[in-house]
């Protein structure tokens, strides 16, 4: 009797058990379980849910790693130990004591945002009596992505919780949820402990520790150095393309992002739809600044000058609006569901990170806004996009009959 | 209670859980999303309230036969806002700075619907002992919210109650400060206090399963 059956037996065993989707949740996590449906075929496909959460998971890994490497490589060129490193295979750049310093910063947000985040799925399941569901694992993963590496862990776990709770279960859980709960993660750490979430001493492992000692350093991110008129602080394209600039854990790397991206639409799992959209509103935002900033009606002086000022494209290499619009706008829970909806959604998005991240220098990023704001109206927009689709078919049926 | 018989006692103890203007009838939301970042502003509107609900309700009860029924919102408005001047004077008097906190939500006590609501709902066809005791009830089941809402919000967001500090010095790192504790910035903002009556709506639908509503 092979181990599958084994544990086959123990969950029929224990059926009217209270922990069994506890048990469950990993058995199938491990094994296909032998139950199969009754009735009829239904849709035969080997994408279920455990897959498409895997498939993105795998499009972060990448991104994950280069995070690691980036976290040493930020803290020791800040304080001015290594030579910053030229391109993406720089000498400096992947080296053993940036990874050392990565696995002790990164790996621990990764198993907090994972080990709490399971840990209320479960406990919910449980409390519910329905199976464990998927839906965490993909968040878990981007947490830790979209947070400064110097988070306080417990500070994680609140906002885990939270966003957990609130985000997702109180809608009904995976699959019901209005909001993305990553990103209700990120905001709930983004107005509770703001000093811990921007500002130029949180990006740079170490750097808030070295406050007001002889060694103190700083590194402040490219978008905030702009909001404040202060150009890209000796940053050129490159740097931001390749990703070796201080941001958030993951999000710094648009090269990673961009394969991610590609991997993503080609495995069908995220919609190129709304990467596409988000990316063309985010240009058509900032040509419309460039063009205001061309036709003078802003001076230097202006507070807005710094940021009107980026070239139109550059604005998807600031920041992370790219990984936002890759990996948060196209959840298919809480985007819009239509394909002109679709777009409609996108754009807005990428419309609206640039306003938010031109006019309020307090909220430079203004990405995990703009989508939370989608979000909310990714419902209103399906339901014109499918009212306006019954209206000219109906249209269409009354010419026929006349 | 020998004083009150089963009915009165009902009239007091229905809004304070199963009834409750806030979190049942979902009134008088504004106000506690509003002043509820400090535990003291919710006392204080608590006692307002109280005041205005408890007295408000007499009035309209004792002159409810002889109030024209065309105007009689009209009437409801004018005792309602004599009142609340009573109470924004007395604040000034004596409670300076707090009534600057409250600002604008005291004058705003006219516009509570709960006030009003009870004003159509009970003290228009009931006497001034009931009418009286049905004010303070959801008065106090009013308050009950408030006072939940404010403690959490002025612990968890400032770390003081009642502008005590109980959790230590934020600036000087002393008591849970010293481990790496820190103000929650989110409480003082009117949206956590939303989704702290969310979840007091949950906790007590939950537990009393009839409350729900499909």
């Amino acid at each position: 009797m092979g181990l599958k059956q084994k544990l086959h037996n123990f969950k029929v065993k224990n059926q009217d058990k209270k922990w069994l989707p506890g048990f469950n949740a990993l058995f199938t996590f491990l094994y296909m379980p032998n139950e199969t449906t009754h009735n009829g075929t239904h849709i035969k496909a080997a994408d279920d849910l455990k897959r498409t959460m895997n498939t993105v998971i795998m499009a972060l890994v990448p991104c994950l790693i280069f995070g690691m490497f980036n976290a040493g490589y930020q803290h020791y060129l800040a304080q001015g130990l290594i030579e910053s490193a030229d391109g993406f295979l720089g000498a400096s750049f992947w080296t053993w004591d940036n990874l050392v310093i990565g696995l002790w910063k990164v790996l621990p947000l990764v198993i907090v945002s994972y080990g709490v985040g399971l840990a209320v799925e479960f406990i919910f399941a449980i409390i519910k009596g329905h199976e464990v569901e998927e839906g965490y694992l993909v968040t878990g993963m981007l947490v830790p992505l979209i947070v400064p590496v110097d988070i306080p862990l417990w500070m994680l776990s609140v906002a885990v919780v939270f966003g957990v709770v609130i985000g997702k279960e109180v809608f009904g859980g995976t699959g019901m949820n209005i909001l993305n709960p990553a990103l209700t993660i990120r905001a709930f750490l983004f107005f509770a402990y703001p000093t811990w979430m921007s500002g130029d001493k949180v990006w740079v492992h170490g750097a808030n520790a070295a406050t007001g000692t002889p060694d103190a350093y700083s590194g402040e991110t490219i978008l905030g150095s702009l909001a404040q008129n202060n150009g890209t602080l000796g940053h050129d394209i490159w740097d931001m393309f390749w990703g070796i600039i201080p941001g958030s854990v993951g999000e710094t790397s648009k090269f990673l992002i961009i394969i991610g991206a590609l991997f993503l639409i080609f495995t069908k799992i995220g919609s190129w739809r709304i990467i596409v959209s988000t990316l063309i509103g985010a240009l058509t935002m900032g040509l419309i600044f460039n063009g205001v900033v061309s036709a003078e009606w802003i001076s230097e002086s202006s507070k807005f000058y710094g940021l009107m000022n980026v070239p139109f494209w550059q604005h998807l290499i600031i920041g992370s609006i790219l990984f936002g619009a890759v990996y948060m706008a196209t959840d298919p829970v809480t985007a819009a569901q239509t394909n002109k909806g679709k777009w409609i959604y996108g754009f807005l998005i990428g419309f609206i990170s640039i306003m938010i991240r031109v006019f309020n220098p307090a909220y430079p990023e203004g990405v995990f806004l703009a989508i939370l704001l989608m979000n909310v109206f990714a419902p209103t927009i399906d339901h014109y996009v499918i009212q306006g689709n019954v209206k000219r078919r109906l249209k269409r049926v009354k010419v026929k009959a006349a | 209670m020998g004083l009150l018989s089963k009915k009165d006692t009902k009239l007091i103890t229905d809004p304070l859980a199963d009834n409750n203007p806030i979190t049942i009838q979902v009134l008088g939301i504004c106000s506690a999303l509003a002043i509820t970042a400090e535990l003291k502003a919710s006392i204080v509107m608590s006692i307002a309230v109280l005041f205005v609900l408890g007295i408000g309700n007499v009035v309209i009860s004792l002159i409810r036969n002889i109030i024209p029924s065309k105007i009689r919102i009209i009437v409801q408005l004018i005792v309602v806002a004599s009142l609340v001047i009573i109470v924004d004077q007395v604040l000034k008097a004596f409670a300076y700075e707090l009534s600057k906190t409250l600002s604008v939500f005291v004058g705003l006590i006219i516009t509570n619907c709960i006030i009003m609501g009870r004003f159509e709902a009970f003290a228009l066809g009931n006497g001034p002992w009931k009418s009286f005791l049905d004010g303070i009830g959801n008065a106090f089941g009013y308050a009950v919210i408030l006072i939940i809402v404010g403690f959490f919000r002025e612990l968890l967001g400032s770390g003081t109650l009642l502008g005590i500090p109980v959790l230590g010095d934020p600036i000087e790192k002393t008591g849970v400060y010293s481990i790496g504790y820190e103000n929650n910035g989110f409480m003082l903002m009117p949206p956590m206090a939303l989704i702290i009556v969310g979840l007091i709506i949950w906790v007590q639908r939950s537990r009393n399963k009839d409350l729900i509503e499909d």
